[in-house]
């Protein structure tokens, strides 16, 4: 029971919240702008990158100590900051221009930019590995049975603060409120008079700053390289549609279940084998994504249809 | 001075053309209507006086003020409210936050407006906290009113709005268009239910293939007997009320 | 110039123009889906590593390492390629096709995705990452020149095969009811036309193409791996080229390949000519060789959103008007 728990499942609800908060930028641009973004996976990347050299900054040139409270809290929200700067001018000089041409456009040119980000950072930061914290920590003892890491208390505590802040912003927010009602009809936000490239511009935001937070949680549970956002893209593009796609409250659901199930398949359910061979962890968000967009493609939540 | 003037306005979609030298006035405190065949430009008239498509030639005057192809986000702004046909509530915010996001304009308070809409719309004040997506045909209706409300706006356009409702909300809806208009709005109504929307109109306007063709008072039209040959011979052409016209 | 710098500078040129000829197959391929039907498959590194597989295992010598080996000849090899593609093409065309242009995109990446997945981890099958080797090559035996020369001159045939059957199909009634939904789906539905039938068409005839492609790039390099089904060079680099090169038409799509691969290819050598370091004041920068090759994906990236904006017919425009507005 302790090992289901320890290696299996609170790893499934790491990555799950990991998936989610990606997916939850995912299925708002969806649903706003009205585009797959491709280059989702990149902010991801890109936030990490920056915090690792804020890192490396304040080890070196400061001379500070470094901690997981420092760079989730200190750290971490600057990273967002930097991140949400870039996607907004990328929405300016590449999205923009093309707000009225048709949905595919939008598609190549988050096409060309994930390229172009990845390469970026590839170019300043170079292809290697790198990892964000020092050595691995070891386990705290919970209730004798479950043993989990600061570091993935740390994740999933701030994880759901930022979901919290996320359901606070479009439950009670102006803005928030009129993000989902252009994800309902952008026709009528228009008509009504509401500022669709405020909208627009919050929408980047949102995504941008969870995206960054996202990645920064991977690099913390794993490591640092330039690959990892696009590995998480075919999951997150999994999340949105199974919750439905607009619906940011079924894209954290679908995060979390592709996440766990992503897990738990590598468990030994059934005899002494894991039930599904680890290599192919990938294809699971892959198959729920075809399942969903088969059977029910307005997603869980009932989402839009396109 | 009348609230609205449409003055000879000739326009369309792209280069098609379908209103020619179209012509319509509401003075302050009246309800105008709107009615035609299918196809007539009813709805077209509408959206050019919100901005929604380019007119060739011709003017729109609001209280003085011309507002000839201004786009809706400011037309909004300067006191036109639109109902569009369909797609005219957001289905997955609550009624309240429909309410709400119909006063996305506004800088002031506009709780006490709130509360004048549930008092208009008491059905609504019992369903605030539903999803909007959730309510019956009628009942949506009244939300998109209701929301289009939000800014006291100098004049409320409306698109068919019985349009897809049976016959007993049908009298619903006009009933409440005559309680908004007693409240201080005018109304400019675009309906294929000819024969109620009459009943209740102040002064109507018949459009045909995008031209003025007939005139006059809501009772002097009912009365004549050649607009009842055309649209209000009973159960025939008009009087299901269908989704309207490609216009 | 000495002799043997003409002879190395026209064996680069040969080889140029070949990789440039099958891409040219790959991006005809595309142009069948793109600029036909009006799909956006993003997986088209997956159909050409199935060409790839299926005429590698078929034409290969007998072997532990991997299935197949039946030493087939290059026909054989060829064909085979094409139909697995069709046939696996109408599988994903049959589940995939009705999806929006996103929802597709993000579908036939994810196939892609999964299929090079799949050859890395059967390793019993494909031999994995090491990936299959000593694929036979038309005319290897021939003495040098001659070799390269004859398989150039098959690719730029295959090229011209594709072309001609193409555009035929184009100027056909079947090709007309293509454009036609492509630019008007409503009214060509009104027309009583079965779209989704002629987007199949459309997509299987493309993949078949792309399938084409990479049965012959196996057997130009005699090697094949999962590295080469990158979505980097066998997706997006092709997707530029059709842009660039005027996407919808066939003469755009060739012309895109061959002037997209040669900047591509002359840029490696000239990133490859570089000093390792370059040392300024404040920092120094390590790899340069690898770093500028970073910058030249950066700037073909760029050179997309450019296209993209600006000119989104590419070079050769079409004669019909395209449908970068509707």
């Amino acid at each position: 029971m302790s090992e289901f728990i320890n290696f299996y499942f609170i790893p499934g609800l790491i990555l799950g919240s990991i998936y989610a908060l990606g997916a939850i930028g995912i299925t708002l641009t969806f649903g706003i702008l009205r585009f797959a973004n491709f280059a989702h996976g990149e902010t991801m990347t890109l936030g990490v990158y920056f915090t690792w050299t804020l890192i490396q900054f304040c080890l070196h040139t400061l001379g500070l100590e470094m901690s997981n409270w420092f760079i989730i809290l200190i750290l971490m929200p600057i990273s967002m900051l930097f991140c949400v700067v870039v996607v907004l001018a990328l929405d300016r000089g590449f999205y923009k221009p093309l707000r009225e041409s048709p949905t595919i456009m939008l598609v190549i040119a988050s096409f060309g930019l994930m390229l172009m980000v990845r390469s970026a950072i590839q170019f300043f930061w170079g292809p290697q590995l790198k990892t964000v914290l020092p050595g691995i920590q070891l386990p705290m003892v919970f209730f004798d049975t479950i043993r989990i890491a600061p570091k993935h208390i740390w994740i999933i505590l701030s994880a759901i603060v930022l979901i919290a802040l996320i359901h606070y912003v479009l439950t009670y927010t102006k803005i928030g409120k009129a993000m989902r009602a252009m994800s309902d009809s952008q026709e009528l936000a228009r008509l009504t008079g509401i500022n669709t490239e405020r909208v627009v511009q919050a929408t980047w935001v949102m995504g941008a700053a969870l995206a960054c937070a996202a990645g920064v949680f991977l690099a913390v549970d794993t490591q640092v390289e330039t690959m990892m956002g696009f590995s998480l893209l075919l999951p997150m593009f999994a999340a949105a549609i199974l919750g439905g796609v607009g619906r940011p409250y079924g894209a954290m659901a679908g995060g979390l279940i592709i996440g766990l199930a992503e897990e738990l398949s590598s468990y030994h359910w059934i005899g002494d084998g894991a039930l599904l061979n680890p290599g192919y962890k990938q294809g699971i968000a892959f198959t729920v994504m075809i399942i969903m967009l088969l059977w029910r493609p307005s997603g869980l939540f009932k989402g839009k249809v396109f | 001075m009348a609230v609205l003037e449409l003055n000879s306005i000739t326009g369309g979609y792209g280069d098609t053309t379908i209103l020619k030298n179209v012509s319509m006035s509401v003075d302050p405190g009246q309800i105008v209507v709107i009615i035609g065949p299918n196809g007539a430009g009813k709805s077209t008239a509408m959206k050019a006086v919100f901005g929604l498509l380019r007119l060739a030639s011709g003017s729109i005057v609001l209280d003085g003020e011309e507002i000839t192809n201004t786009p809706p986000e400011r037309v909004v702004r300067k006191g036109v409210c639109y109902v569009p046909q369909t797609a005219n509530i957001f289905p997955s915010l609550t009624v309240e936050e429909n309410l709400e996001m119909g006063a996305y304009v506004r800088e002031d308070d506009y709780r006490p407006r709130i509360r004048e809409i549930y008092e208009m719309f008491p059905d609504l004040a019992e369903k605030r906290r539903q999803a909007a997506g959730t309510l019956s045909g009628g009942q949506r209706q009244m939300v998109a009113m209701g929301k289009a409300l939000m800014l006291e706006p100098k004049i409320l356009l409306l698109d068919e709005p019985t349009a897809g409702l049976s016959p007993k909300f049908r009298g619903e809806i006009f009933t409440t268009v005559k309680k908004i208009n007693a409240a201080g709005t005018p109304i400019l109504m675009v309906e294929q239910n000819a024969k109620q929307a009459l009943q209740i109109a102040d002064h109507a306007y018949v459009l045909v293939d995008g031209e003025n063709r007939f005139e006059g008072s809501g009772k002097d039209l009912l009365a004549d007997p050649e607009i009842g040959e055309m649209f209000l011979g009973g159960g025939r052409a008009n009087s299901n009320g269908g989704t309207g016209d490609a216009s | 110039m000495s002799l043997d710098l003409a002879y190395g500078l026209s064996l680069y040129g040969v080889s140029l123009l070949t990789m440039g000829g099958l891409y040219a197959l790959l991006t005809l391929g595309l142009n069948a889906q793109w600029g036909f039907a009006g799909l956006f498959n993003a997986g088209i590194a997956g159909f050409f590593g199935i060409g790839a597989y299926t005429s590698a295992f078929l034409t290969t010598a007998p072997t532990m390492r991997h299935i197949g080996g039946y030493d087939m000849p290059y026909v054989v090899g060829i064909a085979a390629a094409m139909l697995v593609a069709g046939i696996i093409a109408y599988l994903v065309g049959k589940v995939c096709l009705r999806l929006r242009s996103d929802y597709l995109a993000i579908a036939t990446i994810g196939i892609s995705e999964i299929f090079r997945l799949i050859v890395n981890n059967e390793i019993d099958t494909t031999n994995g990452a090491r990936g299959v080797s000593e694929i036979p090559k038309p005319f290897e035996h021939w003495p040098e020149p001659y070799n390269q020369i004859a398989f150039l001159v098959l690719v730029l045939l295959a090229v011209l095969i594709v072309y001609v059957l193409l555009e035929v199909a184009r100027k056909s009634p079947w090709g007309r009811v293509m454009t036609a939904i492509r630019e008007n789906e409503t009214s060509a539905k009104a027309a009583g036309k079965n779209i989704e039938t002629f987007r199949m068409e459309g997509f299987v005839i493309g993949c078949m193409i792309m399938a084409l492609g990479g049965a012959l790039m196996s057997q130009y390099l005699k090697f094949f791996n999962p590295a080469a089904i990158d979505p980097l060079t066998a997706t997006f680099l092709v997707w530029v080229m059709l842009i660039v090169g005027g996407g919808g038409n066939n003469r755009g799509a060739i012309l895109g390949a061959f002037l997209m691969w040669i900047v591509w290819s002359m840029t490696e050598l000239l990133t490859s000519w570089l000093p390792s370091q370059w040392e300024t004041p404040w920092f120094t920068l390590n790899d340069l060789a690898t770093r500028a090759s970073y910058l030249r994906i950066f700037l073909i990236g760029l050179l997309l959103q450019v296209f993209i904006q600006r000119f989104p017919q590419g070079i050769l425009r079409e004669r019909r008007p395209s449908f970068s507005g509707d």
